[in-house]
């Protein structure tokens, strides 16, 4: 692609904003952030790798890894600012996540150990632990705050910390979860992954980007059910002292 | 009095900067019942909460038997210090379900018998048990309330308004359950209500609450001749 064509596609980012003007819809403003920014991000992104494609050293990769994480822990934060410490507990589950999933993929040579296999497969896992998370502390906090009666009743029978948010931390790692679940039930029917899309439209054998997008989706599996799980076991102790009393959530 | 099951020392609690208990000193005697009364927002609900370690105070001191409250383990203390709450919550699931849930709790089962005496006890009928509990009126919920509270056998019953949304036969009822209750097993009260008439008949004692501060305490009669200006206000109904 040219960098002409490439501009004429900016046409797509035209018509959302002609359509917002219209209807006094009020996106102009940030359908401008949004391109201007993934113009700019993307780009940055593509020179980073290319450069460190060719260095092909190790400090690099773990860099790019590192940069990653803080950029999810950056972006995840927000949701969970109700939970003490959450930054960390963040940073830590996302730091497990790409260990694990990276040590099975290296250990077991699953891909080869060069930067154009872990670099992208990092970040499709970060990100999508980091939408994870986001899922899960959006739905966590909603259930702790909306079900304190219940907290409170089990703990005033003698119950723990524990199970006195049992159900809340269920219910959130379920329903965070389950749309990872759901949409791979359906995947290919409806719409072709974007990685794969992606990987056929370069001239790539159509078998193998299936192939390669069956890995992804069970890697994203892990990552999904991982996350929630880890980031749950890692927030709820803070809910409550040593003296087993329920703590409200920050404001 | 002979002992006092809860004494409290120049108690203070706040939350989110509001002074909720201020200064209290006072004592709960063994095996009574005590009835609690004061305006809404007088902080009786909190007090509660402190008694059964829900929540600590800033400072001061709360001696549960004897000893000082901290030295107990929470959920010990939770199960000696029963507290059937103002809310009347109820978990999701059958009326059998919430009434199981201290033993389930610990991992035990209810025995069917003992189930059904309960509901009996607190006036709901057996068949009862499977009913949904979150479709039970106001009413019976309070009733199921007291009924799970009990199931821990607690030595120290607090009562937090269990009888408001009651008619007046049921009203009755509970509060023949819960002298019986004292009786047989001398199960010290303390019995948070709206109703003067209900604190006076039932209690052998009386704390008035006002605004975070213990303003009177002494046999419940004191409540047909209170000394406080305040008090006589409150009990003429001039202060809600
Ligand atoms: N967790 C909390 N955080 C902040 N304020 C609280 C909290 N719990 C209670 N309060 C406040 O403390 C005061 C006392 O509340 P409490 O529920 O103890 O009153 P009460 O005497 O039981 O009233 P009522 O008769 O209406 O039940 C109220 O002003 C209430 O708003
Ligand atoms: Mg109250």
């Amino acid at each position: 692609m040219t960098y002409l064509t490439l501009s004429l596609t900016l046409i797509f980012v035209l018509i959302p904003i002609i359509l917002s003007r219209t209807l006094k819809l009020g996106l102009e403003k940030d359908t401008l952030i949004a391109t201007v920014r993934s113009i700019i991000q993307l780009l940055a992104v593509g020179y980073v790798l290319q450069y460190v494609f060719e260095a092909d050293n190790i400090i690099f990769i773990l860099l790019m890894v590192l940069l990653m994480i803080g950029a999810a822990t950056q972006n995840a934060r927000r949701k969970g600012d109700s939970i003490r410490g959450i930054t960390w507990k963040l940073f830590v589950t996302f730091v497990f996540i790409e260990v694990l999933t990276q040590s099975i993929l290296l250990g077991f040579n699953i891909v080869p150990p060069t930067p154009q296999y872990i670099i992208p497969i990092s970040g499709m896992v970060i990100g999508n632990s980091m939408v994870l998370g986001i899922l899960f502390l959006n739905r966590f906090t909603a259930e702790v705050e909306s079900r304190q009666d219940e907290t409170e009743l089990i703990l005033t029978l003698g119950g723990t910390p524990r199970q006195a948010i049992h159900t809340q931390l269920i219910t959130s790692i379920k329903s965070s979860t389950i749309p990872t679940i759901e949409s791979q039930k359906t995947i290919g029917l409806v719409q072709l992954p974007g990685m794969m899309s992606g990987q056929i439209i370069a001239g790539a054998d159509p078998v193998q980007a299936v192939q390669f997008q069956l890995l992804i989706l069970f890697l994203l599996l892990t990552t999904a059910v991982v996350t929630s799980i880890m980031l749950g076991f890692l927030s709820y102790p803070t809910l409550f002292n040593k003296r087993m009393q329920f703590l409200k959530l920050k404001s | 009095m002979n002992q006092a099951a809860i004494i409290f020392q120049d108690v203070n609690y706040s939350a989110e900067g509001l002074h909720i208990i201020k200064n209290i000193t006072g004592f709960f005697p063994e095996g009574k019942i005590t009835t609690l009364v004061g305006p809404s927002g007088a902080g009786k609900s909190t007090l509660f909460k402190l008694c059964n370690g829900l929540h600590s105070p800033d400072s001061g001191e709360i001696l549960i038997k004897g000893k000082p409250i901290d030295t107990y383990n929470p959920i010990e203390l939770r199960r000696r210090v029963g507290i059937a709450l103002q809310s009347a919550t109820m978990i999701k699931g059958s009326v059998l379900e919430n009434l199981e849930l201290p033993l389930t709790l610990q991992e035990k089962t209810i025995d069917k018998e003992y189930a059904e005496e309960l509901l009996h006890d607190v006036g709901l009928a057996g068949d009862f048990l499977k009913r949904n509990a979150m479709d039970l009126s106001g009413g019976q919920k309070q009733k199921l309330s007291i009924a799970r509270t009990l199931v821990n056998k607690p030595d120290i019953l607090l009562l937090d308004e269990i009888t408001s949304s009651l008619d007046r036969v049921s009203q009755h009822d509970i509060e023949e359950l819960i002298e019986k209750i004292n009786k047989k097993y001398g199960t010290t009260m303390i019995w948070i209500t709206h109703n003067l008439e209900q604190a006076l008949r039932i209690g052998h004692f009386t704390w008035v609450m006002m605004n975070g501060e213990l303003i009177e305490s002494g046999e419940s009669s004191i409540l047909e001749n209170p000394q406080d200006e305040r008090v006589k206000q409150f009990v003429k109904g001039e202060i809600e």
